[in-house]
């Protein structure tokens, strides 16, 4: 297993969001969590991925065998967590080559490895630039400065094509793409799956999951998984609305 | 000679004690004008004194602990001994410069070369040499725009600068290669240096200057230098003041610059590193379809102070100003940034802009920010601005959920703040050394001392500065 979330509680500001929390994710999977506004989702992600500010109260994420809850969030991301963020942040004065030059090295420090030498830097960014049909002078702007929502989200697949992550977080995506975005990002995430990888998608649409499709769909409502199901619960969820799982009893 | 009552502190009695002593030889002129300007100067420093925090110019800027030390007031002339180009080699590629320099307050030459004639006509040289050769353009502007102002330190300046550099662009000149002046101190005791300087651009003629202040060795100093340059009709100067002094200097820089019609002026301070740094300029623009765009970073830590007075004064219609001025600020480092637009009645279709950001990385670290805006004219786009802030926590999490450390993570965001300023480096070559300087002082491995600022570059060329003290 790669991925364990065992009864996992969240706090923010003394707030709690995730109340119980279960989820485990297999390589190889896609898994799927939908819910409306509101319910963790964006809280899921954060605390995977080490945020300041969100306080596990008890708990346990298991990744790769290890309770990983201590870890800097640099240390998380070097060892293979990775996150399309919902509001990718845009960092005026440090151009995209400069970062990903600055990640994948950190990476490989982490891992005992030299440093990329700059042909080989090169030569993969053209081959991921390709993967996300991002455009040559992109790269040499300032990080997600003045791009538009469509390229922020394609930027953020390209950096995990740059990246490859063994474990990543989808959060929300799809949102601010047009149909178009909308499968050049879906395609990307597609080539880069395989059995040495998983993925969560967070969504609240049905759409993007025709295009990155699912092993399993997991629904949120109030801090926790309500329901699992295959990639039909999806379809279920898009035709009833979320309503009805407000009034799923959990535990039944 | 009966002091009066404002000579409290030692320096202030070394100070008149110094003229009395040397009017004779180091403090004596070649022209009476400037030999009645001393003596004016010193007249007006008996009367105010050294600045002190009771000044609302100098409120946020405390030099009393420096008052109350010990200083050898200015230097002999050395003796020039040593080719300038033997002494530091510059390597920085691309960069097409003539290097001038000036050693404890005096310019630094053979004695035949004091002051000379470049191949395109600019003259260059010592400000003492100019008087004697070309007394009809000091007549015309020397000592036409700095005033005492309120400010003792000014009043000093006057009645016992040693020397100072001297550059006069002729009419339509415009020059290829830039200018570089390296100032250097290299006394061994307390030292204050005081000097002088002129810059004169003829009509549509064009000058890059790049002027240095470095320390060479650890030892305190005090220095003052005050600049007046005149730009006349279309001139263009692009002017960078790189700032790389050890932590025991105080350096206080006065310049007073004034733009004729369609004059271009272009000023990017450089702060890395000093005790204590202070830069005015006061910019009058005295001609229609003039543009002053000044710009400014500092990088300082420990218990340094940076302080920016920055004065621009609207007085011809039509003209236009930008400041920028970006820092960052860590341990218990000070900085002030006092931004004055001044825009006279008749100035009008004034566009005036004026911005000021700063990041403190440590709840011990203080910035005083002023921006100021004075309009009388009714036609005008103005508009100021100033932050403080930390870190933008949002992007240093983005960096480390990519695997970048906390610490490369924050100094990537820094270097990143400062690039806005350095950026407007049109030389790109000097660009690239700044940007690596910027660097390696957020690293925390800036040389302040063994290397003059701009060879410290690109790390595939050899450094090849080097000054041997023993025969200076």
């Amino acid at each position: 297993m790669l991925l364990n979330i065992k009864d996992l509680h969240v706090s923010i500001h003394g707030k709690e969001i995730l109340k119980g929390f279960n989820l485990s994710v297999n390589y190889g999977e896609v898994h799927a969590i939908m819910g409306p506004n509101g319910t963790g989702k964006s809280t899921l992600a954060a605390a995977i991925t080490g945020r300041e500010g969100y306080e596990i109260t008890s708990g346990e994420i298991i990744y790769k065998g290890k309770n990983i809850i201590d870890l800097a969030p640099d240390v998380r991301a070097n060892e293979g967590i990775f996150l399309s963020f919902q509001y990718p942040v845009e960092i005026p004065g440090v151009s995209i080559t400069n970062f990903m030059r600055t990640a994948l090295n950190a990476k490989r420090e982490f891992m005992g490895e030299a440093p990329i030498p700059a042909g080989e830097f090169l030569k993969r960014m053209e081959e991921k630039k390709k993967l996300v049909d991002i455009q040559s002078k992109l790269t040499n702007r300032s990080v997600n400065e003045g791009f538009s929502g469509g390229e922020k989200k394609k930027n953020e697949i390209f950096q995990m094509a740059m990246l490859e992550p063994t474990f990543a977080v989808l959060d929300e995506t799809d949102s601010g793409l047009d149909i178009d975005a909308l499968k050049v990002v879906a395609n990307g995430v597609n080539a880069l799956r395989s059995e040495d990888n998983a993925f969560v998608v967070i969504t609240h649409y049905q759409r993007l999951l025709d295009y990155i499709v699912p092993d399993f769909v997991h629904v949120m409502y109030d801090g926790r998984i309500v329901k699992s199901g295959g990639k039909g619960l999806a379809l279920e969820l898009e035709e009833k609305g979320y309503d009805w799982i407000k009034d799923y009893d959990v535990n039944r | 000679m009966s002091l009066s009552n404002n000579m409290n502190y030692p320096l202030e009695l070394s100070l008149t004690k110094s003229y009395e002593e040397n009017r004779g030889n180091i403090y004596t002129s070649p022209h009476p004008s400037i030999s009645l300007a001393r003596k004016n100067g010193i007249e007006d420093f008996k009367k105010i004194g050294l600045p002190t925090t009771k000044l609302e110019k100098w409120r946020t800027t405390n030099l009393s602990d420096l008052y109350k030390k010990e200083f050898t007031i200015g230097d002999n002339k050395p003796v020039f001994n040593k080719e300038i180009n033997e002494i530091f080699h510059c390597n920085v590629h691309g960069f097409n410069t003539n290097v001038f320099a000036l050693l404890n307050g005096w310019y630094y030459s053979p004695e035949e070369e004091q002051i000379q004639e470049l191949d395109n006509g600019i003259i260059v040289g010592s400000i003492n040499a100019a008087q004697k050769k070309y007394p009809e353009l000091i007549d015309k502007y020397f000592n036409s725009l700095a005033k005492t102002d309120g400010n003792g330190l000014n009043a000093a300046n006057a009645a016992l600068f040693t020397d100072g550099f001297f550059i006069h662009v002729p009419d339509n000149v415009v020059s290829e290669k830039a200018i570089q002046l390296i100032k250097m101190v290299n006394r061994e005791n307390n030292t204050m240096i005081n000097t002088r300087n002129l810059i004169v651009l003829g009509k549509n003629s064009k000058l890059s200057f790049l002027h240095c202040d470095d320390s060479i060795n650890q030892q305190p100093g005090f220095l003052t230098t005050n600049t007046e340059i005149f730009l006349h009709e279309n001139a263009s100067l692009d002017l960078y003041k790189l700032q790389n002094l050890n932590n025991n200097t105080t350096l206080v820089n006065s310049s007073c610059v004034q733009q004729k019609s369609g004059s271009d002026l272009k000023i990017n301070v450089l702060t890395f590193n000093g005790g204590v740094i202070r830069n005015e300029f006061i910019v009058d623009l005295i001609g229609e379809n003039a543009n002053a765009d000044i710009s400014g970073m500092y990088l300082m830590d420990d218990n340094q102070h940076v302080d920016n007075q920055i004065k621009v004064i609207h007085s011809a219609p039509n003209c236009t100003s930008s400041e920028l001025f970006k820092g960052v600020l860590d341990d218990n480092a000070s900085g002030v940034f006092n931004g004055y637009i001044y825009v006279a009645r008749d100035a009008q279709k004034t566009l005036a802009f004026q911005r000021n950001a700063n990041i403190l990385m440590k709840s011990t670290a203080s910035i005083d920010t002023m921006p100021f805006l004075e309009i009388y004219a009714d036609d005008v786009k103005c508009s100021h601005g100033a932050t403080v802030g930390q870190l933008d926590n949002d992007a240093l999490f983005y960096l480390m959920q990519r695997g970048i450390s906390e610490s490369n993570a924050k100094l990537l965001l820094m270097y990143a703040f400062v690039t806005e300023v350095t950026n407007k480096i049109t030389i790109q070559p000097l660009q690239d050394s700044i940007d690596d300087m910027v660097k390696k002082r957020l690293r925390g491995d800036l040389s302040i001392c063994e290397k003059c600022v701009l060879h410290c570059s690109t790390p595939d060329i050899p450094v090849e500065f080097e000054i041997d003290m023993s025969k200076i």
